[in-house]
């Protein structure tokens, strides 16, 4: 089984107000298909990790491995390539561009990576969204729609580049049950049809049972 | 799409949804071009038709007698008094003729110069002009006049009547318009005039002649060379004047030199004759660059801060484009073609402005007894303010979209995420 992603002892400190040891040596490993989910209280460190894991926060010792490369030495602009290629993030609150459709803000990333052309970005945008039950939705305004719709365009957003891995700070953290109920089946199916990583952070003890395997955080540490 | 398409596509995005300010942003560099054009157009245009005022009608190089006094002072040359210091009061000029020495043989190597557009003789004689019991004083200048036309822009001058008379008939004048006036005098009238030799000649006005100069056009009249000539009673050699004009103005000092050093005569270039003529031009296109380099300021200011303001707004969106992929410099290009943008609309916008303003301009009546050739005020629509203006309006919103864009670029995408 090949890892995807892998930490070695990762330690951050936060020198304002006072200087706090936030992330206190943490090694973790994530497998190629494994759905994964963070759980630990509030306070605890798990959306600085997420930030670091997903290599927009770069002041950290330690190493970050990410499809066998380490982040520890690349620049900003190389680290934008692998966000826009090999990670999808879905965030808990930041959503989409409002000015654009969603249509767009679901092509963005694709656009960007220039991998493809136009029209195939915008049918396999087309396809995320159907797939994310928000197609109806493609042509309008982003700012336009409810938030649930607006969490799964940002789903269909992260999977525009078919990335490595799904990184998610609580995803599902201002959504119903019943729709995050629907964003879990998503994830999950994501993981078992296309053999995509998830590395999820939640409070929700439900979703996170439902997951391959829970990591446990306790105040920068990794309990278990 | 992709790349710089793609950063196009995000900008107007965002200039679109901020119509209202970024239309008052380019509207400040509208004005600013626009002004810009504007004053270039009217202060060149003023200058150019002062330039034909003066430079075309004036020789590069006018060439009289000399009429200093002798460098060398006959005692200088008196072996004994050689080592002594010499202390000589009131020296004068030698007493000359007002004529040129070998007028004519110098005429002729002037035009088989290659560097020589042209050159005209002058005969000037002093006269009277005679009506009733009045004598006025004249100056009455022998000319050919239709080389004067070919070079000197002759015709200018001629308000009335036809150059061409002199040519026609012998005894033809184009009498000054100060003089018509006061002899109440029109074309095809008579006048008498009193040489200083005391013969009356009787002459028939041609045409009226007038610089815009009063106390030339109050003496000054123009005939025929020869009749200038029998006037003061001297043979065809009798030249008091000599005006070239060049090929290459440029060439006035050393040409002038040359013919100082060839010949015994005084060679006056335009440079010399004019000096004060340039500073004036200089100082009005100063005048323009100063006031619109200032306007343009004020509009960079514009901009600085409808970015700012736009980068302040869009922090989130910056967060956003950052985490999906987008690297810092792209969202530096996102907010300096925004800056670009408002330059280039503002600055068309700007160019229309001034091309506008400027034809407006050129058709009011601009009428002056001074100037009688332009009946609008002019205008210089030289195409290059109009390059200029959109040049300065892309450089100078470079410069104010550079430091927000830079900010933008720095922006950490953390520090906004967790905000939240
Ligand atoms: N920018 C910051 N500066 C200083 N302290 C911070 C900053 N961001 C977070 N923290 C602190 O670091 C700790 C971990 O925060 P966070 O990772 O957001 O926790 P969690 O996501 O697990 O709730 C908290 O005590 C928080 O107050
Ligand atoms: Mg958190």
């Amino acid at each position: 089984m090949s890892v995807i992603l892998e930490t070695k002892n990762i330690n951050k400190y936060f020198y304002e107000p006072v200087e706090f040891h936030v992330l206190k040596n943490i090694s973790i490993r994530l497998n190629t298909g494994e759905f994964v989910s963070i759980m630990g209280k509030s306070g605890c460190g798990k959306s600085t990790l997420l930030y670091i894991l997903s290599t927009m926060d770069t002041q950290y010792e330690g190493d970050l491995f990410i499809d066998g490369e380490n982040m520890s030495h690349l620049d900003n602009s190389e680290l934008a390539r692998i966000r826009n290629e090999k990670i999808g993030f879905v965030f808990q609150f930041h959503y989409l561009l409002p000015e654009f459709s969603v249509l767009k803000n679901v092509m963005l990333p694709a656009l960007k990576l220039g991998r493809e052309s136009e029209a195939i970005i915008k049918a396999k945008a087309l396809d995320k969204l159907e797939m994310l039950g928000v197609a109806s939705q493609a042509y309008n305004k982003a700012s336009s729609i409810s938030g649930g719709q607006k969490q799964r365009v940002s789903i269909a957003r992260a999977l525009i580049n078919d990335p490595k891995i799904i990184m998610g700070d609580e995803p599902t953290g201002n959504l119903d049950s019943k729709n995050a109920e629907n964003v879990f089946n998503i994830l999950k199916k994501l993981s078992v049809e296309q053999n995509m990583s998830l590395l999820i952070v939640t409070h929700d003890l439900d979703f996170a049972n439902k997951t391959d395997r829970i990591i446990e955080m306790g105040d920068g540490v990794i309990i278990k | 799409m992709s790349g710089i398409g793609l950063i196009l596509d995000i900008a107007v995005t965002h200039l679109t949804s901020k119509l209202k300010q970024t239309s008052i942003a380019a509207l400040g560099v509208m004005f600013g071009i626009g002004t810009y054009i504007i004053m270039m157009s009217f202060m060149t245009g003023l200058n150019l038709l002062l330039d034909g005022l003066v430079l075309n009608r004036t020789p590069h190089v006018q060439i009289y007698n000399r009429t200093d006094p002798s460098e060398i002072q006959p005692v200088e040359k008196y072996g004994i008094y050689q080592d002594d210091v010499h202390v000589i009061h009131s020296i004068k000029p030698k007493s000359r003729l007002d004529r040129i020495h070998n007028a004519l043989p110098l005429l002729t190597d002037l035009r088989n110069d290659i560097k020589v557009n042209g050159a005209t003789p002058q005969t000037t004689c002093k006269v009277f002009y005679l009506a009733g019991t009045n004598n006025l004083n004249g100056i009455i200048n022998g000319v050919e006049v239709d080389e004067e036309m070919r070079l000197f822009n002759f015709k200018e001058y001629i308000v009335e009547g036809d150059a061409h008379s002199l040519i026609k008939r012998k005894n033809s004048v184009l009498l000054g318009a100060g003089v018509a006036k006061k002899l109440s005098l029109s074309v095809g009238d008579r006048v008498q005039v009193l040489s200083t030799s005391g013969v009356t000649y009787t002459l028939n006005i041609g045409g009226i002649f007038q610089s815009g100069l009063a106390e030339v056009d109050d003496v000054q009249s123009y005939v025929n060379l020869t009749m200038a000539q029998q006037i003061l009673g001297v043979g065809s050699n009798y030249i008091s004047r000599i005006h070239v004009k060049l090929n290459d103005i440029d060439q006035a000092v050393p040409m002038s030199q040359t013919i100082e050093d060839l010949y015994d005569v005084k060679a006056l270039d335009i440079l010399t004759a004019n000096a004060q003529f340039d500073t004036g031009s200089d100082i009005r296109t100063l005048i323009s660059y100063a006031v619109s380099i200032t306007l343009l300021i004020v509009a960079g200011f514009g901009i600085y801060n409808i970015l700012n303001m736009l980068i302040y707004e869009k922090m989130d969106d910056i967060a956003i484009l950052k985490a999906t992929g987008f690297s810092g410099n792209d969202i530096m290009l996102i907010f300096i073609i925004q800056a670009l943008v408002i330059g280039l609309v503002g600055g068309i916008l700007g160019v229309s402005l001034g091309y506008g303003v400027s034809v407006i301009i050129d058709n009011i009546p601009f009428v002056t007894e001074a100037v009688p050739t332009i009946d609008t005020y002019p205008i210089n629509y030289d195409p290059m303010f109009y390059f200029t203006g959109v040049g300065f309006a892309i450089v100078c919103t470079f410069l104010a979209g550079y430091l927000p864009a830079l900010k933008a670029r720095k922006i950490d995408p953390v520090d906004i995420i967790r905000g939240k």
